[in-house]
């Protein structure tokens, strides 16, 4: 099979996409396809692939307003989520929740979560926070050497995990 | 236990027992979970990598089967042929290795839990069992994932469940699926209708070993698309169902093969064996292939004496990374090649 951009060398990158129930092949030479960008995939080519370009899909707010989103948390723009397709921390999805809808409805035809969550009782999440910021300042102390702080905190760390078992 | 222990025995997926062993390889579950605030590996610089490792690593390091004869490293620690053994046993991903910084990884003792920290998500959870076992995986899965949810604050919300870095995984962060050998749907030219219909019910395929969308062996890779919407027990369920009637297509294709093809099943068998337990030098591609036929053999009862588990275990043994380091050096493509018939030639004899 020839190549379907230049018409003269073999195929021997075959690609198959599935979009909305429609199917397309292309086969390409490994020439055309590195020059698509293609060639010399370590994994498979599929939909988080392609994910970027369904950013912009079906999102109802103005381009002004999306240009001045920023995630207060971790400083990803509206352009940088377009450009990459993947968020930078979880609360990126409230930063773009306008556009965040109509795509996970794209993607998953649904949004809703029915599945499980964590165990939703306040002190546990309490707890959680709490060990976290404890885990943090563990690095912190042993990077600088603190140790003796360092083993206050581990003992503290030990103790509130035995009791949220 | 550490990376050279893993050598010494067969990955407990690979044991080829489990229901249906004789058409599905393995079944795996894999959970996304992210902390809550903190930067996704991908858009956080190294120092915040280092501390989000330092949030998540303790309460993984913790996880009974990672700390009974388990094994959890740094990245960075190992050499690049150790990076690729992991590849090749199906514990991390390809992406996995490109980077070192901030990444690390947790193994169990059997193989069948392995965790991936700092890849797209801070944490990558599978569960991989030998034959068709997704509730199995799921049962399992959850234990680990409630256990560690008691130490982390796992980013989640009520209306779009466990938030990924990518938008395809939000939800239930689950990602099932089933490695199946349909070697006689391939050989009766039915395997692009099965594929086809598969892909309609909203699942993907893709090929297991090889690159990109060749299925090298007749291997064939199927999982779920959809991760938000749909409980942990629907996405299971609805892949159970699918692939029990591919599991009857292909059981109806081998009854076909083995009562009107029979002599020429049988000589494509006996062939492939001949040639594996006599060859000298042997590609990885040719290997592949000759296996998934001796496999095939071994299923429908034409070679006998030989286990499936032997023939699961070749198809990773004979990968490069697992030969460089059972000959503990470097080889060259051509030093691989007669080294990997070697170890044919003494695993099959």
């Amino acid at each position: 099979m020839k190549c379907q951009v230049c018409a003269k060398k073999t195929a021997s990158v075959h690609l198959t996409e599935i979009i909305n129930d429609q199917m397309t092949e292309l086969h390409l030479c490994e020439q055309c396809a590195k020059e698509k960008g293609i060639a010399g995939l370590g994994q498979p080519f599929g939909l988080q692939d392609l994910l970027a370009g369904l950013v912009d899909f079906g999102t109802p707010i103005s381009e002004e307003k999306k240009v001045a989103l920023q995630c207060p948390n971790c400083k990803m723009t509206y352009e940088d989520f377009r450009k990459i397709g993947r968020l930078g921390c979880s609360q990126c999805y409230d930063t773009f929740k306008e556009s965040l809808e109509p795509l996970l409805k794209k993607v998953h035809g649904s949004v809703q979560h029915l599945g499980k969550g964590p165990a939703s009782d306040g002190e546990g999440l309490e707890t959680r926070k709490a060990l976290q910021d404890l885990y943090l300042k563990l690095q912190k102390a042993i990077q600088s050497e603190a140790f003796e702080e360092a083993a206050k905190i581990r003992d503290k760390i030990k103790k509130m995990e035995q009791g949220s078992l | 236990m550490k990376i050279d222990d893993l050598l010494k025995q067969t990955s407990g997926w690979l044991k080829g027992t489990g229901p249906h062993s004789e058409i599905v390889f393995s079944s795996r579950v894999r959970l996304a979970r992210n902390v809550d605030k903190v930067l996704f590996p991908g858009w956080a610089n190294k120092e915040q990598q280092e501390q989000a490792l330092a949030i998540v690593e303790p309460a993984v390091k913790d996880i009974k089967q990672i700390q009974q004869g388990g094994l959890h490293m740094r990245m960075e620690d190992f050499s690049a042929v150790d990076k690729q053994l992991l590849v090749e046993r199906h514990l991390v991903s390809r992406d996995h290795i490109t980077k070192n910084e901030g990444r690390a990884v947790a193994v169990s003792g059997d193989e069948t839990l392995a965790i991936m920290l700092n890849e797209e998500d801070h944490l990558r959870i599978q569960v991989l069992l030998p034959g068709f076992a997704l509730n199995e995986c799921w049962e399992q899965i959850e234990k680990i994932d409630s256990s560690l949810e008691k130490k982390l604050n796992f980013a989640f919300s009520g209306k779009w469940g466990y938030l990924t870095a990518c938008p395809t995984n939000t939800g239930t962060g689950m990602r099932a699926s089933v490695m199946l050998h349909l070697p006689a749907l391939v050989l009766t030219k039915q395997i692009n209708r099965v594929i086809q219909a598969i892909v309609k019910l909203g699942l993907t395929v893709r090929g297991l070993f090889g690159e990109g969308t060749e299925a090298a062996g007749n291997f064939f890779q199927i999982s779920n698309q959809v991760s938000l919407g749909r409980s942990e027990d629907e996405i299971v369920d609805n892949i159970r169902r699918i692939i029990n009637q591919v599991i009857e297509y292909e059981q109806n294709a081998r009854q076909v093969l083995t009562t009107k093809n029979k002599s020429s099943l049988e000589d494509q068998v006996w062939r492939s064996y001949g040639i594996l337990k006599n060859a000298h030098i042997i590609s990885s591609s040719e290997t592949i292939e000759l296996l998934s036929n001796m496999r095939l053999g071994i299923d429908v009862g034409l070679l006998q004496g030989l286990t499936r588990e032997v023939a699961n275990e070749l198809f990773i043994l004979t990968q490069p990374a697992h030969l460089q380091k059972l000959e503990k050096k470097t080889l060259t493509t051509h030093q691989r090649d007669m080294k990997r018939a070697q170890l044919i030639r003494d695993k099959i004899k």
